[in-house]
């Protein structure tokens, strides 16, 4: 059996790059959250990075680059080389009701590791709309006099707090389901992997137009 | 100094920021120490940072580069959003490093305003002589770092007047300023001449309250709350970074808003 790379390098490099960046907006946005909290709760502060709120700021606004520009690199990457459309398109609604069936009966096949079944095609996308909505909320709490329009497409400042806000608790929630589901099916791990060569020995491949 | 830590998960918003500065005050002790204290991550992985320093020094020339970047953002001609009077936020929060109970008293009749630096007419300015200069009000959102916001109508005069008016050198790039409750902040040149930047005088159409910073104060509606300096006694141009209170312990010091 061929090594053979179900994603290519730099959509593994940038799926990583992403889960760290991931984990340290979210930690140090739970800080910054619990100095003024929109809610009538706050986060553990062992959940949280950055000791106080200047430190979380310093970690928020830094690892906000890693996030960013990854997050730009990778929609790039899969718009430019049509990976996206392969990938993700098309999802017909048939399909996604048997798969959503399926599911909620745990039932949901992943044996094709080449293609995603109809809700992952759906998660996957929701939560990079769920990124984009983060990215844009967040630059207009960041600096909101200088995007003027994009506040006004946040409803303004305090309510692109709220939207920020419920961006992260879709990832987290993205998050909590795709750790369950890698969990469940675990040979995706090594398809995100980076040791292939000694990859996919066991596993049927039905495809043989892996790398797209 | 809160002795045991308030449950702000029962208090209403505006209790919030009430027990803000004594809460940051607690934190503010930290920095340094908890700043990369990686909690779940620590906790995961079970190490900690041996290399706290050079994770430090990385977090802050990151945010270095950020000032740049909101400097390079800044377009001296896009005025932050103004609201009706009907959306003014009552009660106004009020703000500072300290407890309500510590806000200086200052007597507006001594009250002089000292001018430093890089400015021809050094002249200090009296209360009553600043009242004299063409005034404007403005009604805008006060936006915290902590992420609160709250909107006020403030009045006064036109920052950038003022410095033409004492002749300050506005290639310079800072004005500096000290503040009567010991607080320093500074900001860059382009935000010091833009529009919207006033030395206040009053808040919602009365002289302007000691809670507010009495006698006078900078509002910057562009930048975020701590960036606007209370009780201010010493505005100064400079060339040599002066940074601020909560600057140099990590805030970041362009403080865009
Ligand atoms: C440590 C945490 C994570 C693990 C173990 C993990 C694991 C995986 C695995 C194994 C796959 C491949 C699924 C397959 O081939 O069927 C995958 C894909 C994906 N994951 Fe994660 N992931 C993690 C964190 C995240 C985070 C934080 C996000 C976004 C917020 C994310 C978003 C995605 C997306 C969008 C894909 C599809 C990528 C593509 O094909 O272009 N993951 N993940």
């Amino acid at each position: 059996m061929p090594a053979i790379a179900l994603h290519p390098l730099t959509i593994r490099i940038c799926h990583w790059l992403n889960a760290i960046a991931v984990f340290l907006m979210v930690t140090s946005g739970w800080r910054i959250y619990n100095a003024s909290p929109i809610f009538n709760f706050t986060f553990p502060k062992a959940m949280t990075i950055g000791g106080w709120l200047g430190g979380g700021i310093l970690w928020h606004f830094a690892a906000m680059w890693l996030f960013g520009i990854n997050a730009l690199i990778y929609i790039g990457v899969n718009l430019y080389s049509g990976r996206l459309r392969h990938k993700f398109f098309p999802i017909r609604p048939q399909q996604l009701w048997a798969d959503i069936n399926d599911a909620l009966h745990l039932k949901l096949q992943h044996t094709d590791l080449s293609h995603y079944n109809a809700v992952q095609k759906c998660a996957y996308l929701s939560v990079m709309v769920a990124i984009a909505i983060a990215i844009g909320s967040g630059l207009v709490i960041w600096n909101s006099s200088q995007f003027p329009l994009l506040r006004e497409l946040m409803g303004g400042f305090d309510n692109a707090r709220i939207v920020h806000f419920f961006a992260m608790v879709f990832m987290v929630g993205f998050v909590l389901i795709h750790l369950v589901m890698v969990a469940l099916v675990p040979v995706t791990l090594k398809s995100m992997g980076f040791s292939r060569p000694r990859l996919f020995k066991s596993v049927s491949l039905k495809s043989k137009s892996l790398e797209v | 100094m809160a002795k045991s830590r308030p449950n702000i998960s029962i208090d209403t918003p505006y209790l919030i920021k009430q027990i803000q500065p004594k809460l940051d005050n607690e934190s503010r002790r930290l920095f340094g120490k908890r700043i990369l204290s990686l909690g779940a991550l620590s906790m995961l992985s079970g190490c900690t940072l041996t290399d706290e320093h050079s994770v430090e020094k990385m977090l802050i020339s990151v945010s270095h580069w950020n000032d740049k970047v909101q400097a390079f953002l800044f377009d001296p001609n896009k005025l932050a959003p103004t609201y009706p009077e009907s959306m003014i936020t009552t009660p106004f929060p009020f703000n500072a490093y300290y407890g309500q109970d510590e806000i200086r008293d200052i007597d507006g009749d001594q009250y002089v305003l000292q001018l430093g630096g890089h400015i021809q007419h050094k002249k200090p300015w009296r209360l009553a002589e600043l009242a004299l200069l063409p005034q404007t009000t403005q009604v805008t959102r006060h936006i915290c770092v902590e992420g609160w916001s709250a909107i006020g109508k403030w009045g006064g005069v036109r920052f950038s007047d003022f410095l033409q008016r004492i002749g300050a050198d506005t290639s310079a790039k800072y004005v500096g300023f000290k503040c009567a409750d010991n607080y320093y902040t500074s900001i860059d040149m382009p935000t010091a001449l833009h529009r919207q930047t006033l030395l206040t005088l009053t808040f919602a159409d009365r002289t302007l309250p000691r809670e507010y910073g009495y006698p006078m104060k900078l509002r910057m509606p562009t930048k975020l709350g701590f960036k606007n300096p209370k009780h201010i006694t010493e505005i100064y141009v400079t060339n040599d970074y002066p940074g601020g209170y909560w600057e140099d312990q990590g805030y970041h010091w362009f403080g865009g808003a």
